[in-house]
C-alpha cells in the first residue's frame, strides 16, 4: 500500500511542483526593459551641488509637506530632516571622507523604468504614468500594506508611522504641483547651480555622457541609474564612487520583471491551476467511488448510530 | 446527546482570555495612536512579526487541513477521513488569524474593499494573488466545515429551533454530494497561495540575503507548507491524545512516513539552488546569516531524519519531538525569508516591540479559545466511544 501511496504522491508533487519549479528557469529568458522615448526624469550632478538645500525647502513648500524639526529643537524653529521620511520627499546629504574630499548627494524616488513598487502594489495605488513614466501614488486606493516599501530597491516610499490614518509618501516629480503648473519639478526649478535638471531621459543620458567625456578626471565613469534595476529615469553622475554616496550596488535586471515573469510563468492563462484542479478532482472522484463502493462511510456510520438511539 | 459536551470554563480558558484581552487592548491602541506608536516597524522594516508570523508562518502552521486532504482524498482513498475535521478547523482558525492580523497591519484598512473592485485589481502583484487565494480558501474551509455544524442540528433530539433541524436535514445530503468539489478546491488554493507567499519576497531583490533570495522561493515555500502541515497534525493529535485522553492515533505514523520524502526533496532543491547560484560558501561562512541558516537547516533535517527510523516513528514521544523540530525549523525558514535575512540598507534594524508581541499572542490566544469552544460544542474530533474524559 505504501508503495502506491508514494507513487501517487510523487505524481501529485510533480504536477503541482512542475510549473512552480520550472518558473525561475523559464523566467531567466526575459526580454530587456526599454526606456520609453517620452520618459522624463532628472539628472543630478553631484559635482555641481553646493548643498544649499533650496530643493528640499522648495519641495516641501510646493507639495505642502510638514517640517521635520531636529530632535533638540524644542522651539521647532528649524526644518532639519535627517533623512527621507513621511515629511520629506527629497533630501541633500553630505559625504565626507577623512582626506577632506566631500560631495553632496540628493535622494528621492528614482522613477524606475520598471518600478518594483508599482509591480508590488496589489490594488494599483502605486502607478506609472504611461508615456512620461512618472511613478505616482493615489492615497484613495492604497490599503497601506507597505509592500511597495518592501519592494523598492532604493527604500524610497515612506509611511506615516505616527498617524492613525497614514498614507505613503514619495516624490512624484511634482506631477500634481510644480510640473503641472510650471512644467518643471520644484527642485529643478529652484536649483541655483543647475545641479539637478529636468528633461527627457534620452537627453539627460546624453548630457551625462557628454559631461563625463569632457571631464573624465572629475567624474566617475559610471552613470548611476543607467542600468540599475533595469534603468531609472532619475540618473546620477558624481566625482565620488556611488558606494561612498550611499548607493547600493544593484543588479542590472529588474526585480519587478523577474518576479512578474515567475508569477506569469506559473499562472500563464491559468492553465496550471486549472490542470491541477482537474487532475485532483479526477483522482478524488475516483477515490470517492471506490470508497463509497465499499458501502460504509464515516458519515453513514454516524447517521446509523444516532438513528438507532431514537 | 452531543458527544463532546465538556466543560468550557477551564483554567486554561481564563489564561487564554487574559491574553486575548491584553492583545485586543494593544490593538485598540494601534487604531487610535497609529502603527508606529505600538510597533518597532520602520521604513526599513515595514513588515514585522504580524506579517512574518501571523500571515507567512501562521498559514503554513494552519496547513494541516491542506496536507491531510492530500493524503485522504488523493493518496489513500479516504482512509483517515475521521481526522480531517479537526484539521480543517485548525486551518480555518489559522487562516482567520492571518486575516485578523492583516487588518491590524494594514495602514489604510478602510480601503481594503479594493480587493472586491475589479477595476483596482493589479494582477502583476504577488500580494494580490495571495490575498484573493487566501480569502477564497477561507470560504472553502467554511463550506468544508458546514457538515459538522449541520450534523449538530440534524442529530439534536429536542431542537430549540425545529425549523433549523428540518432545513439542515434537507441541505446535508445535498452538500455531502458536492462537497468533494470544494475539497479539491481546498487543495488547489493553498498550493497556489503557499507558493506565492514565497514569491512575495522575490521582488525585494538583494534586500533579502542571497542565502534565501532565489527564484525557487515558490516551490520551497510550497513544500515547506506541506511538511509543516503534516508536522502540525502529528503535533496536534499527539497533544490531544494527552489532553482529551484519546489513544495515540495510528494514522499519525503513516503521515510521519511521508514527511521525510518531502523534506528530502526540499533540502535537495535548497542545496542545489545554493550551489547553482554560487552561494554555498555564503551559507557556511559562519556569519550571523549563516548561523541562522544552519539552525534552520539542522532542525528541519534532524526532525526529518528521525522520522526515517521505524523505531522513532513507533514512539509517540519521539514522533512528537521530531514534529516540533520540523515545525520550528520550517517556521524559522519563513522568518528568515521575511525578517532575519532581510537587510534593506545599512543602519536599519528590527526587533518586535512588546505590544507587537502582545497583539500576536492575543490573536493566537483568541484563536485557541475559539477552537476549544468549537471543538467542545460540535462533533469535530474523531468519534471514539468510550474515550470521553473531561479536560
Ligand atoms: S525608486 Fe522605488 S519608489 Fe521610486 S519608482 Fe523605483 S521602486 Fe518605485
Ligand atoms: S502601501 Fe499602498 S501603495 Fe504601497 S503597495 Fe500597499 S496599497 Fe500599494
Ligand atoms: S521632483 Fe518634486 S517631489 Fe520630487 S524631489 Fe523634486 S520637488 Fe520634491
Amino acid at each position: 500500500m505504501m508503495k502506491k501511496t508514494r507513487r501517487e504522491f510523487i505524481k501529485l508533487a510533480a504536477l503541482s511542483g512542475a510549473g512552480i519549479a520550472a518558473a525561475p528557469l523559464a523566467a531567466e529568458a526575459s526580454a530587456p526593459i526599454a526606456a520609453n522615448e517620452e520618459a522624463v526624469g532628472m539628472l543630478y550632478d553631484a559635482t555641481l551641488c553646493v548643498g544649499c538645500k533650496a530643493c528640499v525647502a522648495s519641495c516641501k513648500n510646493v507639495n505642502d509637506m510638514d517640517a521635520a524639526p531636529a530632535p533638540n529643537d524644542a522651539d521647532r524653529l528649524w526644518d532639519a530632516p535627517e533623512d527621507l521620511d513621511y515629511r520629506t520627499r527629497n533630501i541633500i546629504k553630505l559625504y565626507k571622507d577623512g582626506e577632506g574630499d566631500f560631495s553632496y548627494v540628493k535622494y528621492q524616488c528614482m522613477h524606475c523604468i520598471k518600478p518594483s513598487c508599482v509591480s508590488a502594489c496589489p490594488v494599483g495605488a502605486m502607478q506609472q504614468e504611461k508615456g512620461r513614466g512618472i511613478v505616482f501614488y493615489d492615497k484613495d486606493i492604497c490599503i497601506g500594506c507597505r509592500y511597495c516599501q518592501v519592494a523598492c530597491p532604493f527604500n524610497i516610499p515612506k509611511f506615516e508611522w505616527p498617524k492613525a490614518f497614514p498614507k505613503i509618501v514619495k516624490c512624484d516629480l511634482c506631477k500634481f504641483t510644480n510640473l503641472k503648473d510650471k512644467g518643471i519639478p520644484a527642485c529643478c526649478d529652484v536649483c541655483p547651480t543647475k545641479a539637478v535638471i529636468f528633461g527627457k531621459r534620452d537627453f539627460l543620458l546624453a548630457e551625462a555622457k557628454k559631461r563625463i567625456a569632457e571631464n573624465p578626471d572629475k567624474y566617475q565613469k559610471e552613470i548611476y541609474g543607467e542600468f540599475e534595476v533595469g534603468g531609472t529615469n532619475v540618473i546620477y553622475i558624481a566625482g565620488e564612487t556611488f558606494d561612498n554616496l550611499g548607493f547600493r550596488e544593484l543588479e542590472h535586471d529588474s526585480n519587478a520583471a523577474f518576479s512578474e515573469n515567475i508569477q506569469h510563468t506559473i499562472y500563464k492563462g491559468f492553465v496550471a491551476p486549472v490542470a491541477l484542479y482537474g487532475f485532483l478532482a479526477f483522482v478524488a472522484l475516483k477515490n470517492r467511488k471506490n470508497h463509497h463502493g465499499h458501502g460504509h462511510g464515516h458519515d453513514a456510520k454516524h447517521e446509523d448510530k444516532h438513528g438507532s438511539e431514537k | 446527546m452531543a458527544l463532546h459536551r465538556e466543560k468550557i470554563l477551564t483554567p486554561s480558558f481564563w489564561v487564554l482570555l487574559a491574553f486575548t484581552v491584553i492583545g485586543f487592548y494593544c490593538i485598540g491602541l494601534r487604531y487610535v495612536m497609529g502603527i508606529g506608536a505600538v510597533s518597532n516597524l520602520s521604513d526599513g522594516f515595514p513588515w514585522g512579526i504580524w506579517i512574518a508570523y501571523d500571515v507567512a508562518t501562521g498559514t503554513a502552521l494552519a496547513c494541516g487541513g491542506y496536507a491531510l486532504a492530500i493524503v485522504i482524498y488523493i493518496m489513500n482513498g479516504w482512509k483517515y477521513h475521521p481526522l480531517i475535521r479537526s484539521a480543517i478547523v485548525t486551518s480555518l482558525f489559522g487562516y482567520a488569524l492571518a486575516g485578523f492580523s492583516v487588518m491590524v497591519d494594514l495602514g489604510r484598512y478602510w480601503n481594503a474593499y479594493s480587493f472586491f473592485m475589479p477595476s483596482r485589481w493589479q494582477v502583476n502583484s504577488v500580494m494580490f494573488e495571495v490575498a484573493v487565494c487566501v480569502m477564497a480558501y477561507n470560504v472553502v474551509l467554511a463550506i468544508e466545515l458546514l457538515p459538522a455544524i449541520l450534523e449538530r442540528f440534524v442529530h439534536s433530539k429536542n431542537p430549540r429551533f425545529p425549523k433549523l433541524k428540518e432545513y439542515a436535514r434537507k441541505v446535508y445530503p445535498k452538500l455531502d454530494k458536492i462537497l468533494i468539489f470544494f475539497i479539491v478546491l481546498g487543495i488547489t488554493l493553498p498550493t497556489m497561495h503557499q507558493s506565492s507567499l514565497g514569491s512575495m519576497m522575490i521582488i525585494a531583490g538583494s534586500k533579502l540575503n542571497p542565502i534565501w533570495q532565489t527564484g525557487f522561493l515558490p516551490i520551497l515555500f510550497l513544500i515547506n507548507a506541506m511538511y509543516i502541515g503534516y508536522s502540525v497534525i502529528i503535533f496536534e493529535s499527539t497533544l490531544s491524545s494527552v489532553v482529551f485522553g484519546r489513544p495515540f492515533e495510528k494514522e499519525v505514523r503513516v503521515i510521519a512516513k511521508v514527511v521525510p520524502y518531502l523534506t528530502a526533496a526540499w533540502l535537495i532543491i535548497r542545496f542545489a539552488d545554493l550551489y547553482h547560484r554560487g552561494h554555498l560558501s555564503t551559507a557556511f561562512s559562519g556569519d550571523y546569516y549563516s548561523k541562522m541558516f544552519l539552525v534552520e537547516t539542522l532542525l528541519i533535517a534532524g526532525g526529518a531524519y528521525m522520522l526515517t527510523w521505524k523505531h522513532f516513528r513507533m514512539s509517540p514521544r519521539w514522533v512528537f519531538v521530531s514534529a516540533v523540530m520540523l515545525c520550528v525549523g520550517g517556521s524559522w525558514y519563513r522568518f528568515s525569508v521575511y525578517i532575519i535575512g532581510f537587510n534593506p540598507a545599512k543602519g536599519w534594524e528590527y526587533f518586535p516591540s512588546l505590544p507587537e508581541f502582545f497583539i500576536t499572542l492575543g490573536l493566537v490566544a483568541f484563536e485557541i479559545l475559539g477552537y476549544m469552544v468549537l471543538v467542545k460544542m460540535f462533533p469535530i474530533m474523531p468519534n471514539l466511544e468510550g474515550h470521553k474524559k473531561n479536560a
